[in-house]
């Protein structure tokens, strides 16, 4: 693109942090230390699945350690905080086998992103907004989460002020799996509250 | 995998980045691809995170024009004085970019 009006300046449309930008990831391509896939892959990666784990790595202590879990259902800053994680405005809603918990948000799309990254699109979407609250046991099928009709659901509006995260109950054939085993097993979708964790599968 | 020589983005505090409602905001492209070469290369384990992160404070402490400048002029000062880069060979490659003498291939350029 030739833009004369700028001058002698060839790419005059480029800001220096563009340059700049540009500079550095050539000269690290030629010296073999990056590839322009790998920058995609791990922006992709920061996206999608490095928030759901710190969020996995609260819920699977609290599976292993009951006091862990007390702590976390009455006081989750300090519960948090002792795993690193620093958010002061967060509720955990525990299922059990006769209460399941889900979360949403009415107004706009609020999310606990500190424990769980990203949103999914549907969780902004107004559809799921809307009918999370007016038919939830609708929606929780349509998201293959059947549940027997004695199952109260409880539905958590999200705001600015409270997020709210939803503890899954531990799948049955895990009593002898480790901690981060555990973690690897919990989804996204089970700490929103529209899935429930599956149990792992069996080994080979 | 807790491991901290791998990159932990900082979710609160001077080095945290923008974020909208939690997600990362790049107001341009070259922000993420800015972001993607640190992480890429401190998950490669180039550099310790930690050293990255040093830097990028320092940079916000000395009241850089926006959070993703201060974020590449730290990977910039951190690549250079690791010996990485040259500082001459990024000057040269910026003046070839800005005069058209090198085309620049990379979409996160525009």
């Amino acid at each position: 693109m030739h833009d004369h009006d700028h001058g002698h300046t060839h790419e005059g449309e480029l800001s220096p942090a563009q340059l700049r930008t540009a500079a550095l990831e050539s000269l690290l391509v030629e010296k073999g230390l990056l590839s322009s896939d790998t920058i995609d892959r791990i922006v992709e990666r920061y996206e999608r699945d490095i928030g759901p784990m710190i969020g996995a790595r609260v819920v699977a202590r609290a599976w292993v350690d009951p006091a862990y879990k007390q702590r976390l259902l009455s006081d989750s800053m300090s519960a948090l905080a002792e795993l690193g994680i620093h958010m002061n405005n967060l509720v955990v809603v525990e299922n059990t086998p006769t209460v399941q918990n889900a979360i949403v948000c009415t107004l706009c799309s609020c999310y606990p992103w500190a424990v769980l990254g990203l949103p999914p699109i549907w969780y902004k979407d107004p559809a799921y907004r809307s009918r999370m609250v007016i038919e939830p046991r609708v929606v929780l099928r349509e998201f293959g989460l059947e549940l027997d009709e004695s199952v109260e659901i409880r539905v958590w509006d999200s705001s600015a002020e409270q997020r709210y995260l939803v503890l899954p109950e531990r799948p049955p054939g895990t009593e002898g799996m480790t901690e981060t085993e555990l973690a690897a097993l919990i989804t996204r979708d089970a700490m929103i509250g529209v899935a429930a964790v599956a149990a792992p599968a069996p080994m080979r | 995998m807790s491991d901290a020589a791998r990159p932990a983005i900082d979710v609160e505090g001077a080095a945290a980045p923008p974020r909208r409602n939690g997600e990362l905001v790049f107001q341009e492209p070259w922000e993420g691809r800015a972001f993607g070469m640190a992480v890429t290369l401190g998950d490669a384990r180039l550099f310790p995170w930690e050293a990255f992160r040093r830097r990028l404070i320092a940079a916000i402490a000395e009241g850089g024009p926006s959070y993703y400048e201060n974020w590449l002029a730290a990977l910039q000062t951190l690549l250079v004085e690791r010996g990485v880069l040259s500082a001459a060979d990024i000057e040269t490659r910026l003046r070839q970019f800005a005069t058209g003498e090198r085309d620049i291939v990379h979409p996160g350029a525009s």
